[in-house]
């Protein structure tokens, strides 16, 4: 298995020769429908999340008790709440927090705690390699969602003491609650979520230590962060792009099932998670099929989307 | 082998160290304080330093850990703080056999139907059959079980009326036939939760086998079998079928591993007094020992089959050296 892309098999030799290798993925991509849609569904979903302040009709906590639990009308397009809040808005700034959870965890618990660590891991070996690999099987030894709920549990109230003090006296005051909620939720996520990323890595450069290429750069005298940074890095730069949309799924399937516990993302913020909890029940969704509905298919919609992209990102990388 | 089994065991006491008191310093750490939660109507200062003290609540953190590892490693896990008069250890135990049946027999159907199903997609390699296998899967592994849960008892057991909306009453029921022929079914209450755990499982291990299915039909011994004139059935069944089955065992493995920790939405949302929603009532009304416990027991039994796996497959597959290293 290769990640480098290697010009001898069939479907290289139709491309163009000067195309990069981010030109070939894409291009090899493309290819895939169901991979297609899936950018499609992600992007509409995240899309409706950046521009929610601006796309949506009403804000998420504007209540209207004598419209309570209305089915979907063109005022309402999902929708009322049992405060009378417009579901549409609702969704789209649930979809606002999942982005900001995820896109938050992706870059500091994965990308950046995750490769590096892997990277340093997988390369010099030793006792880093055991220090980091252990720590690793200590947190995936815990139980995963009770343990998030206790570090989210525990976190919570002082990060927001924490945020509230320095914010005072500035504009962003008024904010401070939000943020702290993200930021619990973000914190206790990228604490867990790095160890998988960087045993994929690791055992990647594993592989990857022993060819020439490594070899002759360590020769010509180059430190260990430019073999890294220079030549490792982009040999695992596929596998990167794949956990990009492991990791956006899987981060976003957490946080929704934290917030339905009620340690996660919390009230008046809106999330996914706090919608389908409202929504939940068999007698509820008899009478009120649209509580459950509206949030639960735009959260299976995405997830679905990650998985198969992951799917198609994945054949691609390994030319199958 | 030897030294790195050696090396692994000496490494379990460190590593089980670590998750019981990082557990440990979290749980102390939250928000809620079980001494006033104990204490009720009480606020003198003497009873409630007198219940700190008798809990084994009082002293800097390290001194609170010392003490509790002290009486768990004799078997004694505290008393629970909210269910009073209760040890954490006759709490636990029955919920985790609960939990521990439906795990299994989750476990079974998981494998017993994933592993088909990815040998019949890597059969029809190339056919439509494969991809519309595979992203029905993974389809039904994309929604989350908090979403299904709800319609499936709404369709299940009020539209319809055929199962139980969620309980628990043991694995099999008993029917008489005429009062005198017992027959043993399984119980009604099985089949909602088993149906919730065991089809989002499907994708994982069919996509597992199909990709090592079709690793294996392109090796070398494969094409020597072929060319030595075996039919094609024989080839499927002696040469792919056993080699395809091999990284099973580590997925079966870290699977068996998680037998003791619930399912904990499937348990919550259905009402099945499993370890899974114990853990959520404990964790939410901050019942410190029970916590940890359960931790530390699903902890303990992830890493030593952790373990088992590891060492299963190396005594199974020749090809897998535990422990080399390369020297940098």
């Amino acid at each position: 298995m290769t990640t480098t892309v290697t010009p001898a098999s069939p479907a290289a030799a139709t491309l163009p020769r000067q195309r990069g290798p981010v030109a070939q993925f894409w291009y090899r991509l493309r290819r895939k429908k169901l991979a297609m849609i899936s950018l499609v569904v992600i992007a509409v979903i995240y899309g409706g999340g950046i521009t929610a302040p601006v796309v949506a009709p009403y804000t998420y906590n504007e209540q209207n008790l004598e419209n309570a639990l209305q089915p979907m009308s063109s005022e309402h397009w999902f929708g009322t709440d049992r405060l009378g809040r417009d579901m549409f808005s609702r969704t789209l700034y649930s979809a606002r927090t999942t982005l900001v959870v995820s896109v938050a965890v992706l870059v500091s618990g994965s990308l950046i705690i995750g490769n590096g660590l892997g990277l340093l891991a997988g390369y010099r070996g030793g006792w880093v390699d055991n220090a980091v690999m252990r720590v690793g099987e200590v947190l995936s030894a815990l139980p995963g969602l009770p343990m998030l709920i206790l570090v989210n549990a525990a976190l919570g109230p002082r990060v927001l003491e924490f945020v509230q003090w320095a914010q005072q006296g500035t504009p962003l005051a008024g904010v401070a609650r939000d943020f702290a909620s993200y930021m619990t939720v973000f914190m206790a996520l990228s604490l867990f979520f790095w160890v998988g990323t960087a045993r994929l890595i690791r055992s990647q450069v594993l592989q990857l230590r022993e060819r020439d290429f490594v070899t002759a750069a360590r020769a010509l005298g180059g430190s260990t962060s430019h073999i890294l940074w220079k030549h490792l890095l982009p040999n695992i730069a596929f596998l990167v792009v794949l956990q990009i949309s492991g990791t956006l799924g899987g981060v976003a399937g957490s946080e929704i099932a934290l917030t339905w516990f009620g340690v996660g993302v919390q009230p008046p913020t809106p999330s996914f998670g706090a919608m389908i909890y409202e929504g939940s029940g068999a007698r509820n969704f008899q009478t009120h099929p649209h509580l459950l509905l509206v949030p639960g298919l735009t959260v299976s919609a995405l997830l679905f989307a990650f998985v198969l992209l992951g799917d198609a990102i994945n054949d691609v990388i390994r030319d199958r | 082998m030897t030294g790195y089994v050696i090396r692994r065991l000496a490494i379990l006491p460190f590593t089980l160290f670590v998750v019981s008191f990082f557990t440990f310093a979290i749980a102390r750490f939250g928000p809620g304080d079980p001494i006033t939660v104990t204490a009720g109507q009480i606020r003198d200062r003497e009873v409630l330093a007198r219940i700190r003290a008798e809990r084994g609540l009082d002293g800097t953190i390290a001194e609170q850990y010392i003490r509790w590892v002290g009486r768990a490693v004799q078997g004694d896990l505290g008393e629970s703080y909210i269910q009073r008069g209760y040890s954490v250890r006759e709490l636990i135990v029955p919920k985790m056999m609960v939990s521990a049946q439906l795990n299994i027999l989750a476990i079974f159907f998981v494998f017993a139907i994933g592993v088909p199903m990815g040998l019949i997609a890597a059969w029809f390699n190339g056919k439509w059959l494969d991809p519309f296998i595979i992203s029905a899967l993974l389809f039904f592994s994309a929604i989350p079980v908090l979403v299904v849960i709800p319609p499936l008892q709404w369709l299940l057991a009020v539209q319809f009326k055929i199962l139980p909306v969620g309980g628990w009453d043991g694995l099999i029921d008993i029917v008489w036939i005429a009062g005198v022929i017992a027959i043993p079914v399984p119980d009604p209450h099985l089949y909602l939760p088993l149906l919730v755990m065991t089809i989002p499982g499907f994708a994982g291990v069919a996509r597992l086998v199909r990709i090592t299915a079709l690793q294996v039909a392109s090796e070398d011994y494969v094409r020597t079998a072929r060319a030595k004139g075996l039919k094609e059935s024989t080839v499927a069944l002696r040469h792919v079928l056993p080699n395809s089955l091999l990284p099973l065992i580590t997925v079966i493995g870290l699977s068996l591993a998680d037998i003791l920790s619930g399912a904990y939405f499937t348990e919550t949302l259905l009402g099945i007094p499993g370890i899974g929603s114990f853990t959520f009532e404990s964790v939410r009304s901050r019942d410190y020992d029970v916590i940890l416990a359960t931790t530390l027991i699903v902890a303990f039994f992830f890493i030593v089959m952790n373990l088992i796996t590891d060492l299963a497959y190396a005594r199974i597959d020749p090809r897998v050296r535990l422990g080399a290293r390369i020297d940098s």
